[in-house]
Order: C-alpha cells, then sequence, then structure tokens
C-alpha cells in the first residue's frame, strides 16, 4: 500500500514553532522509508500523525487513495512497533502477541495459530509462555514486531525501535529486519535519528529538521547530493568550511575552488566535503608556500586512515585515505600537505532569515 | 571502635524511641482492653452503642474507599495523560486535605449544609438533614480522605507513560478495554496500596467526622468519636477495647502494606 503525507502541519499548544511543518512525502509500497532527522526534528511526531495518534492540523495523510486523516488510530490498519517496547508485562508473550486479534474477537484456535506462526518468524518458538521481563531487551523487541504484526497490518510504523539496545544487539536486528522485511514486503515508515541505520535499511529517506522535511531521496542520493549543508553535514560526516566568492572562485581561507555559475562577487558560502573526497599530498620542500595544512594526528582504522588537519583560521579538517593511500605518501604528523577540494559542495548563506 | 560505639548507641536509641512512644502505648491499649479479663473486653464491645459505632465506621469506609477509587483513578488518568488548562490547579487542590486541618475541614461542611448555612436552608426544607447525620460524616471521610488514591496512582501513571495504552489502541482495543486490560494492571499494586492508606484513614479520621457528627449516640458517632465518649465517661475497659479494635484494623493494614511492598519489589 502507498503511503502519502501531503502538506502535514502539526502544533503543539504552548509551542511557539509547529512540530512538523507542510511535511510532504510518499512512502511506495512494499520499501522501507525512513524518517531521519535529529531529536525534536518531528519525525516522531509526523510518524504519530501517520499512525493516528495524533490529529495533523492542516493537511492530509492518504493510504492508497483513502483519505485517513481523521481516521482514528484503531481503525487505520497499522501496526505500531515502540522505541521501549510498550509490551504488556502482566501478559505472556503469547497473549502480547495474540492481543490484536484478542481484540477482534478471533478463535482460540486461530489465535493460537497465528501465534505460533509469529513466534516463528521472530525466532521465539520457545518462549510463548515467558512474561516479557524474562527476556532480553532484543527478544523483547521481536514481540514487539511480531504483535504488531499479528493483525496483518497494511503499513508497519517503526518509532526508532533499536534506540533502546546496545549497539552489539543493535547491528544484528538491523540485519534480522532487513531479511523480515524482505519475507513481508510490507510498506514499512522507520523513524531513526541513527543516519547508518538510515543508509542501511532504506529504500528512501526523508530527511527531517526543525519540523520541516529538507529533502527526500534514495540513500544514494542523500549522500553524495545533498541539498543542504544540514543534510551533508547531519548524512555521513563531512567538513564544513566558510568561504567568499572571489570573482572566478570561492576562497576558503588559504584555499580555493572554482565558483559555481551565478554566484555573486562577495558571497558568503559553506563548502561541505566528505573526508574520503579530500585530496592532500605531501608538499615538497621547494614550494613551502603551496602548503596549506598541517598533519595533527594519524589514526589508523582497518582499512583505511583518517588524518586530522590544521588549516589557518579554520576549523580542523578530517581527511580519510585508504591504508595503501596514506602509506605510499608515507605522512606523518607534523607533515606540511596541500589540499585539493575540488570535490566540495558550495552552498550559499542563506542571510533571509 | 568509635563507630561501632557509634553506631550501638544509634541502635538503642532508635529502639528506645520507638519502644516509648509507640511500643509501650499500644501496649498500654491492650493492658487496659484486658484490664478485667476477656469477659468484661468482649461484653463492652456488645454494647448497642459500641456496635452502632463499629456499624457506621464500616459503612462510611464501605462507601468512601470506593468513591475514592473512582475519584482518584478518574484523576490520575486525567492528570497523566491529557494536557488540559488549569491542570496544575486540579493538581494542588488534590493535595487540599493535607495541608487543611480537618477540624476546619468539618467547619466547611457545617457552614454549608448546617442550618444556618448556604444550602442546609434549602435542604431543611425538603427534608434531608446532612449536619449532624451519616451524610455529614460520609461527606467528611471522603474530603479528608480523597488524596490517598489519587496520590498513590499518579506518580505511578506519570512514569509508565502511555506507550502501553497506544500499542493497544494501535491494535483495535477501545478505551474501556484499555483502561481494564492494560492500565489497571500497571497501577494496581499502587492502586491497593492507596486503598488501604485510604481505608486506615476512613476508619481512624476524628477532627472532621467530630465536628460534623453532632455526637448522637447510637446513631453519628464513629469508633474514634466513641472512644473518646468512652474514656471521657471513665469507662476505660470500653474505651479502650473499642480502641484496640481500630488498633487491630490499623495493624493489619500495615501488614497488609508490607505484603504488598515485598511483592512490588522482590
Amino acid at each position: 500500500m502507498n503511503l502519502s503525507v501531503r502538506n502535514v502541519t502539526k502544533r503543539f499548544p504552548a509551542k511557539a514553532t509547529p512540530a512538523v511543518f507542510d511535511a510532504c512525502f510518499t512512502a511506495t509500497s512494499g520499501g522501507i522509508t525512513t524518517l531521519l532527522g535529529p531529536s525534536g526534528s518531528g519525525k516522531t511526531t509526523l510518524l504519530r500523525v501517520v499512525a493516528g495518534l495524533e490529529t495533523a492540523d492542516e493537511g492530509q495523510v492518504l493510504f492508497d487513495d483513502r483519505d485517513v486523516t481523521r481516521v482514528p488510530a484503531r481503525a487505520r490498519g497499522i501496526g505500531l512497533v515502540f522505541q521501549a517496547f510498550a509490551l504488556f508485562n502482566h501478559m505472556t508473550v503469547s497473549r502480547n502477541i495474540a492481543y490484536g486479534l484478542e481484540v477482534r474477537g478471533a478463535s482460540e484456535k486461530e489465535k493460537r495459530e497465528r501465534v505460533l506462526e509469529l513466534l516463528e518468524l521472530v525466532q521465539l518458538d520457545r518462549y510463548g509462555d515467558r512474561f516479557p521481563r524474562q527476556l532480553s531487551g532484543g527478544e523483547r523487541q521481536r514481540v514487539g514486531f511480531a504483535r504488531a504484526l499479528a493483525c496483518r497490518p497494511e503499513i508497519l510504523l517503526l518509532d526508532e525501535p533499536f534506540a533502546a539496545l546496545d549497539a552489539r544487539v543493535r547491528v544484528e536486528l538491523r540485519e534480522w529486519l532487513t531479511r523480515l522485511h524482505e519475507s513481508t514486503r510490507l510498506t514499512t515508515i522507520l523513524v531513526t535519528h541513527d543516519q547508518d541505520e538510515a543508509l542501511e535499511l532504506s529504500a528512501q529517506i526523508v530527511v527531517m529538521d526543525q519540523g520541516r522535511v529538507v529533502q527526500v531521496g534514495t540513500p544514494g542520493e542523500i549522500y553524495d547530493d545533498p541539498k543542504t549543508p544540514f543534510v551533508a553535514s547531519f548524512v555521513g560526516t563531512a567538513n564544513v568550511l566558510r568561504g567568499r566568492v572571489e570573482g572566478e572562485k570561492v576562497t576558503i581561507g588559504p584555499l580555493s575552488v572554482s565558483a559555481p555559475r551565478g554566484a555573486k562577487e562577495g558571497a558568503r558560502v559553506q563548502a561541505i566535503v566528505r573526508p574520503h573526497n579530500v585530496r592532500v599530498a605531501k608538499n615538497d620542500a621547494e614550494h613551502p608556500e603551496r602548503s596549506v595544512g598541517t598533519v595533527t594526528r594519524v589514526v589508523g582504522l582497518g582499512s583505511f586512515v583518517k588524518l586530522q588537519l590544521e588549516i589557518p583560521s579554520h576549523d580542523p579538517m578530517t581527511v580519510q585515505l585508504t591504508r595503501t593511500e596514506a602509506e605510499s605518501m608515507g605522512l606523518a604528523t607534523g607533515d606540511k600537505v596541500i589540499v585539493d577540494l575540488a570535490e566540495a559542495r558550495i552552498f550559499f548563506e542563506d542571510y533571509s532569515i | 571502635m568509635v563507630d561501632q560505639w557509634a553506631r550501638r548507641m544509634l541502635i538503642a536509641f532508635a529502639l528506645a524511641f520507638l519502644g516509648l512512644f509507640v511500643g509501650l502505648p499500644i501496649l498500654t491499649v491492650f493492658l487496659e482492653a484486658f484490664a478485667h479479663g476477656l469477659g468484661p473486653y468482649f461484653d463492652k464491645l456488645r454494647e448497642p452503642e459500641t456496635l452502632a459505632a463499629i456499624r457506621l465506621t464500616l459503612v462510611v469506609a464501605a462507601i468512601a474507599v470506593p468513591l475514592n477509587v473512582v475519584f482518584g483513578l478518574s484523576a490520575a488518568w486525567l492528570i497523566s495523560k491529557y494536557r488540559f488548562p488549569g491542570k496544575s490547579l486540579v493538581v494542588s487542590v488534590i493535595d487540599l486535605p493535607f495541608s487543611v486541618s480537618p477540624v476546619v475541614a468539618g467547619l466547611i461542611y457545617v457552614l454549608l449544609f448546617g442550618k444556618r448555612g448556604l444550602l442546609g436552608t434549602w435542604l431543611e426544607g425538603h427534608g434531608v438533614s446532612i449536619i449532624f447525620a451519616a451524610p455529614g460524616i460520609l461527606l467528611a471521610t471522603v474530603f479528608v480522605t480523597f488524596p490517598f488514591v489519587a496520590r498513590e496512582v499518579l506518580p505511578l501513571m506519570q512514569d509508565q507513560g502511555s506507550d502501553e495504552e497506544e500499542a493497544a489502541l494501535t491494535l483495535g482495543a477501545g478505551g474501556w478495554r484499555i483502561f481494564a486490560q492494560v492500565t489497571l494492571p500497571k497501577v494496581k499494586w499502587g492502586l491497593l496500596y492507596g486503598v488501604i492508606l485510604c481505608n486506615a484513614r476512613a476508619m481512624g479520621e476524628f477532627g472532621a467526622v467530630s465536628v460534623v457528627s453532632g455526637h448522637i449516640r447510637g446513631q453519628t458517632n464513629t469508633m474514634p468519636l466513641q472512644i473518646e465518649i468512652l474514656y471521657n465517661e471513665y469507662d476505660t475497659v470500653g474505651a479502650f477495647a473499642l480502641a484496640s479494635l481500630l488498633m487491630l484494623l490499623s495493624l493489619a493494614t500495615l501488614i497488609a502494606k508490607k505484603a504488598i511492598e515485598r511483592r512490588q519489589h522482590p
């Protein structure tokens, strides 16, 4: 089922700025769409509007062509998985899973069969008679998934489902979710602030900041072609450098790159470049005036090497090289280097605010 | 060495303090009650006025406690799950009976429902008497005890948040089902604890009830009031026999409370 969010705005009383403002996106059938943003960006509020736990002040939520904006949560046919699991602690795992069926008045036989099916799906076959408190965090969240799936929802909503788990379990469950999604092919909305999670799991990412949708695209588009400095620095790591347009060039301290077309003379810009897109070379002793940075730290991380560069009157810059590159150059702390920012993306600073 | 001394001194002090101010009085109550043996003890409890006081206390508690359960649960639910204007005012009003002297609470009802009170004249015209009658005692008791359930349940509901309720909602459950199957089980121990405290206070309340009761023997005396009357008439055995019964109720309450606490934090 396709899910469309059209111009949704949600305000909370006693808050000057809306929690969600004019949000639009379409989640295509059968894929995972991720709402990604820092805390307070409105992604959870938007998910709650889709779930029906909050009502949009303006705009519409459509399931295929059906307008569900005013349909209460209990009638939307969605499955919701919570960050803090939200299991019914006084009920067994089986009864937790069967709860939605129980509410619908399903027969004992029907419930038993569906519970067994789901326990198998989430790999908790022998845990049916246990209580949630007897399970680990990862196991509890799998019960949360099973419970949400029990009534065969057409849309699965995941509100930071792995955020309460420790790092190792989180990565395991991420892979588990990929397999689960491959077998169910449910239209899924995932809320997260974890960019790795978003990049790894999603077919589509909706980046949110301060209540607004700032970019919608595939993980590749978001990573390689960020539309704003915020997206560039929030998704993946990036160096943010401030500069100014001077003639055909953008000058960033001792560095310069060619200015984008239509740049106004003197305009302030941000140059954003990912660590692996910075080209560095050791400077030879003959032309010391070409040096723009000094290596202040070299950290080896498996097949990659991270350099910390100091550039006069700028924040330190992070550069990532492959181990082979770094070793062939023989870079060490204190070396003077030449830096090439040809791959930086230039954004004009917006003074209209 | 010094540490151990200090510790022993502290323990001795604490025990002596408890013994003097709690243990000794409790012992006295039972010693006085049984001063003339078992026979007189039970005879005193079987006196009609005393029986009437016991009955009235039980009836008042039996009405006041369920009323406060309903009020406490709905107030806690309202405050923890909804945003509405005047919420902080409601929270402070719930605490009011804790800060108002019980005598003043009783007087408020006399001023409202008494013969020359705001509503009293009208009520009297319709043949309803509240002050110096059982309804007044009930009102005063409800007033004094209404924070207990709300105060126990509210922090629990606030801590637990609404995730489980929302989960049940997305699974298709309606309001009453969610309340009975999700919310109530989450707060049941706190609720029971609140009920126990509320009950203990409902049975033991003296001040507020004394003001509205009128002390009509065999009619408007609750157990604490009857104890005072008997004591003032130098009927020590009768007074302490009834006092021992009230004490047993409190002790049973305390034991129940302990048992619940153990259940909650195993």
